[in-house]
């Protein structure tokens, strides 16, 4: 990547700057990000475009080089938290500005188990997607789940598990939704490292996703899915 | 004998079959079992069993462990009469059992490697207690710098331990043998990760039988005689 050692951001023009900034992003290098964000916002760009050309494109291709192999979980983690404090500048603005809302997601990670790195990574980007993302945090067993659902009436749930003993319950949380009749309210997403598309077929959720960037194309299109059913019912 | 152990990190291709001379049982193993199999069978005095490994490292892809273990599978099927495979689970979700449904191969029962050493029921009271848990065996404690703080990037960004570990409480040492030396250096693991330590001693567990087991299987198929010496 680029040499940090000679380049001054606020010396760039807009376009430079976005390729340094989605550089400085795939470096992991969290104070960069910063300053290249307030910059951007100095020049007079809305927080929504700073969020989706400077910082969305930049997490996208590390997505892409992380599925090649290019790149690993720390790297990843590294491009994650300097995205997250990026955001953390465009967050507050984000609200008072009023960006463009794809859908809700309440997303968790299933009881039993700790792990939360694909969660918050999911999270994460399906934020920057402009997905309104209430985060339930770990261990959220199916009472959690359901009072989640109902009080924040989402788009979708997402579940998140990362060890083989805890992702069975995926299915009591499913299967609970078909006894109250409240499944088809909502889209399912189900991810995690030992996952599969063949157990979210099995445990009655609508997609696995592999990955963040997957899991919020996922969305997207489940989204356009069921925006075009309830069109057609019109 | 015929299986000796080395501290192999990438395998260990012990396997003494060739084609045309079946030999009795092959046992794949995950890398960080390798010693303590070893163990197994000199105590036990066991004969004809032999021992090939996938890298220890897979600990950290579960992705990679079922087309591996696939593959050790194909290329030793004509010189054995059968295969076991000493893994659990680990992470595949299921796809490792599938494929060895396929194959007609035997695996240890278990989630992973902590349970089948403590026990399954010991272990869902140990996690139980505290989920926040991070299991160490003696394999884990001695190569934790090179697994956990080089194998996730700790060495190279220190502020990743709590991306990791942050909703960890404790360490917990599953220890198989009785070593001072392994007791100090997973206390030390623990204050790296800024866990608090807890040791519990497991001995070999249902690795020990399962091995016996498999070796004793294999020679009452292959002869009718027991060939154990234990």
């Amino acid at each position: 990547m680029a040499d940090e050692e000679d380049i001054v951001l606020s010396e760039l023009n807009d376009e430079e700057l976005v390729q340094q900034m989605h550089d400085d992003l795939y470096d992991g290098l969290a104070d960069e990000v910063v300053e290249g964000t307030e910059i951007l916002l100095s020049r007079g760009w809305t927080p929504y475009d700073t969020l989706t050309k400077a910082l969305v494109e930049g997490m996208r291709i590390v997505g892409i080089d992380f599925r090649d192999g290019i790149l690993f979980v720390p790297e990843v983690l590294m491009a994650a938290n300097s995205m997250k404090s990026g955001m953390g500048i465009l967050r507050p603005l984000l609200v008072e500005t009023g960006a463009p809302k794809m859908g809700k997601i309440v997303i968790g990670t299933v009881k039993g188990d700790i792990h939360d790195i694909g969660k918050n990574l999911v999270g994460m980007m399906m934020e920057g997607a402009g997905f309104e993302v209430v985060d339930l945090g770990i261990n959220i067993d199916v009472d959690k789940y359901l009072a989640a659902l109902e009080e924040h009436e989402p788009d979708i749930l997402g579940m998140s598990a990362l060890l083989t003993t805890t992702m069975p319950y995926m299915k009591v949380v499913i299967d609970t939704m078909k006894e109250k009749g409240i499944r088809n309210d909502y889209i399912v997403l189900v991810g995690g490292a030992p996952l599969n598309e063949a157990f979210a077929e099995n445990v009655g959720a609508d997609a696995y996703c592999r990955d963040a960037a997957v899991a919020v194309e996922t969305a997207k299109e489940w989204m356009s899915r069921r925006q075009s059913s309830a069109l057609a019912a019109t | 004998m015929d299986v000796a152990t080395t501290e192999l990190s990438t395998g260990c291709d012990l396997d003494k079959g060739r084609a045309g001379i079946m030999r009795p049982l092959l046992i794949i193993a995950c890398g960080a079992l390798a010693r303590e199999v070893g163990w197994v069978i000199k105590a036990n005095g066991i004969d004809g069993v032999d021992l090939t490994c996938l890298p220890a490292e897979l600990h950290n892809y579960p992705d990679r462990i079922t087309p591996e273990m696939a593959d050790k599978i194909d290329a030793n099927t004509d010189k054995y009469e059968r295969i076991v495979a000493l893994y659990a689970d680990c992470g595949t979700g299921g796809t490792l059992d599938a494929m060895l449904a396929t194959k007609n191969v035997e695996r240890i029962g278990g989630p992973h490697c902590y349970a089948f050493y403590s026990g399954e029921d010991a272990f869902e009271m140990m996690h139980e207690d505290e989920l926040g848990t991070l299991y160490l065996t003696d394999y884990l404690v001695r190569f934790f710098d090179r697994l956990i703080i080089k194998g996730l990037g700790i060495d190279r960004h220190p502020e990743l331990r709590d991306a990791y570990f942050g909703n960890y409480k404790r360490l917990m040492y599953l220890a198989q043998t009785e070593d001072n030396s392994l007791v100090e250096k997973a206390k030390d693991a623990a204050a790296t990760l800024g866990l608090e330590y807890a040791y519990r001693f497991t001995g070999y567990g249902g690795l020990g039988d399962f091995i016996v087991e498999q070796a004793k299987k294999g020679h009452e198929d292959a002869d009718g005689n027991n060939r154990l010496l234990a």
